[in-house]
């Protein structure tokens, strides 16, 4: 990557958002090299409004959310552009400043809720510390909150289910409470880092449910990260599509999901089981790997994994493609004219979903 | 949780037996197995003087002459009951718990033992306190800054501080702060807690501190590694989401989830600590239940040597029972289950 590249701003796509990221990169050096986790990225969540971040393992998402949440080690990441909350940069804060923010104005949950409690503390405790840190009561007032949120999120018996340790609840219900305890504190952001991946199926949908319930309830931006297409389809208003650190493609549900134009979302969109269509021979993988993020693919770094490669008459492993407005809000790397990509779109993806 | 304290403490009581089967086998068998016979063994209590005859009887009023069996049945009835010891000129009486009669220094172990315990006692105590304040807290803060001058250094000092054996630092500590520069005792002297608990600590300071240092560097390498690991837990990444701050994410998550394995080998520790500090009673002359098993060991004297393995034996499985059970106040998943 060249100097100019690098300074190059990124499209900054919905400006004065509640959330707003922009241009935004973590690099951890390591031993082996430079881990360029996330590079260049922007995007922009409103209240009441979802975002989905989608991509496979090591695309950045997860690299992402730590950033937003200021929960990056000192000193392992070097972090650059802005991160604005309601219009002030958590970049630029101090550590402290971050920390007050954490779980009161920003909250998340994690993918693996059993190990993201801490086994010898109640359930009832942990919600209890969370909200006693940003609200002065006293131990019986944040009890009888504790209580109060566990039924909100649909937890029987809240009462006698406060005291009961995490490992005596089952899976739904670890992630429900994980949700009452990151809710505990009304926050304006909340983050689900892969929600119901260590879900049932069944459990899933339930989850997710309760999720887009209680931002009506609370009105606060969602950002959901998954790897799983199935679940923002459910839930997202918008949709970012990751690959080795970058966007790829940005827009709203139904253009992602009705007209996507990057060869990388036809491909998850491929692996994707449906319900909705009949159900075709088999899904078909995206072939090969994600790649390494110390060695980046020069040019388009998707290029190695893509289909459609040979049509940009080699442009692809020269040149990465810029994230550009389709003219509808909806934004694409790809270096493919547009009208080339709504054709492969219509009659060689589309007809095989 | 009330069986599970019952099946612990029976099979308390059943390890206690198997180790007192053990332990009556390796003093009264194995000495046969290198060629002893109930005479040679006699010899021992009557001098070399006496007549063959002497000899004989002195075997068979010891039950010398007996099966294995006959002879662990008497002394553990002894053990349990009480008993009496028959000296020829006169007949000792050994009440309950009898763990032995010396014929050496004509003294019961049991009473000899329960005064030095409270030596042997303070000193694991106090070092206890020190190595735990000491190894705890230093591996804390190695931990949490991995890679930094402190840790490196107090990781390597923590390296020598295993390696030295006691009657070295013990030696040393004795040259320079007793001797050369006259701040503690040399030793010898133990004042009970009682009498005056600011003479028990000063007299007890330097092999507090002689031994703390051996097991500090244990612990704090033991804290240390611990600590890495559950910093790196999903619940303490959850703790700091919260809004937490970092001194309690440390102690009250991380910390909280580091401190199993170190309880499980402190009850260890402490439990054979206070059965004897075999090489610090000896450098420091402290008359605790190590010195006295010394004692037993260069005098032939066996029933003193039995009766103090015996102890340090109940002793290290009460420990490890309070650990077991402890287990169940730390983590909650111990408890249901």
């Amino acid at each position: 990557m060249t100097l100019t590249d690098q300074h190059r701003p990124a499209p900054s796509p919905r400006s004065g958002a509640f959330l707003e990221v922009r241009d935004l990169r973590v690099h951890f050096p390591t031993d082996d090299g430079l881990v360029k986790s996330v590079d260049g990225l922007s995007f922009g969540v409103d209240r009441g409004k979802t975002l989905g971040i989608v991509g496979e393992s090591g695309s950045g998402k997860s690299v992402t959310s730590m950033s937003i949440m200021g929960l990056h080690k000192p000193g392992t990441a070097n972090i650059s552009g802005e991160i604005l909350l309601d219009g002030k940069d958590l970049l630029s804060c101090s550590r402290e400043e971050v920390r007050r923010m954490r779980g009161k104005r920003m909250a998340m949950i994690f993918q693996d809720p059993l190990s993201a409690m801490h086994p010898y503390y109640t359930v009832g405790n942990q919600i209890i510390e969370a909200y006693k840190i940003h609200n002065d009561v006293s131990t019986k007032q944040a009890r009888a909150h504790a209580i109060e949120m566990l039924d909100r999120v649909g937890i029987p018996e809240p009462h006698r289910r406060v005291d009961a340790y995490p490992h005596q609840y089952s899976g739904g219900m670890r992630q429900r409470a994980m949700i009452a305890m990151a809710l505990s504190c009304d926050p304006d952001l909340l983050i689900a880092d892969e929600p119901t991946t260590a879900l049932d199926v069944t459990v899933q949908a339930q989850i997710l449910d309760l999720i887009r319930d209680l931002q009506k309830e609370f009105n606060s931006a969602v950002i959901i990260i998954t790897h799983d297409l199935g679940v923002v389809a459910e839930l997202a208003d918008d949709i970012l599509v990751m690959y080795a650190g970058r966007a790829v493609e940005y827009g709203t549900a139904e253009h992602i999901f009705n007209e996507p134009e990057h060869p990388y979302t036809w491909g998850l969109l491929g692996s994707m089981p449906r319900f909705d269509r009949d159900r075709s021979e088999r899904l078909v993988p995206i072939k090969g790997t994600p790649p390494s993020l110390i060695n980046v693919p020069p040019g388009c770094p998707f290029h190695p994994r893509c289909r459609f490669e040979k049509n940009t008459d080699g442009l692809s492993q020269r040149e990465r493609p810029e994230l550009i407005d389709n003219g509808q809000g909806h934004l694409v790397a790809c270096h493919m004219p547009q009208s080339q990509r709504q054709q492969i779109w219509r009659d060689e993806i589309q007809p095989l979903l | 949780m009330v069986a599970y304290i019952i099946r612990r403490l029976i099979a308390a009581a059943a390890l206690l037996v198997l180790v007192s089967i053990i332990t009556f086998s390796i003093f009264y068998l194995v000495p046969r197995w290198a060629g002893a016979t109930p005479e040679t063994l006699a010899t021992r209590y009557v001098g070399r003087t006496a007549t063959a005859q002497t000899v004989h009887v002195t075997a068979e009023r010891l039950g010398f002459y007996d099966p294995f069996y006959v002879q662990y049945g008497n002394w553990a009835k002894t053990v349990v009951l009480g008993g009496k010891f028959d000296m020829g000129a006169e007949k000792v009486d050994c009440p309950a718990p009898c763990l032995g009669y010396s014929f050496i220094t004509r003294q019961a172990v049991w009473p000899d033992l329960l005064d030095r315990a409270p030596v042997t006692f303070s000193l694991a105590i106090g070092a206890a306190v020190i190595w735990v304040v000491l190894g705890v807290g230093i591996g804390v803060l190695s931990a949490l800054r991995r890679g930094s001058f402190f840790d490196r250094a107090s990781m390597t000092l923590a390296l020598a501080g295993v390696s030295m054996p006691i009657f070295w630092t013990g030696l040393i500590g004795l040259t320079f702060f007793a001797y050369k520069w006259k701040i503690f005792v040399p030793g010898g002297t133990y004042t009970p807690f009682l009498t005056n608990p600011f003479e028990w600590a000063h007299d007890l300071l330097l092999p507090w501190i002689t031994l703390a240092l051996l097991f500090s560097a244990q612990y704090a390498r033991l804290t240390r590694a611990g600590m890495l690991e559950t910093m790196n837990e999903d619940y303490v990444r959850t703790a700091r989401a919260k809004g937490l701050r970092e001194r309690n994410v440390v102690v009250k998550h991380g910390l909280r989830g580091a401190l199993t394995p170190i309880l499980t080998i402190f009850g260890l520790d402490f439990g054979l600590l206070i059965g004897g500090a075999v090489l610090t009673e000896r450098v420091f002359s402290l008359n605790g239940l190590g010195k006295y098993a010394i004692d037993g060991i260069t005098n032939n004297d066996l029933p003193k040597v039995l009766g103090v393995t015996l102890l340090a034996a109940l002793f290290v499985i009460v420990a490890n029972l309070i650990v077991d059970l402890l287990y169940a106040v730390v983590d909650p998943r111990v408890r249901t289950k």
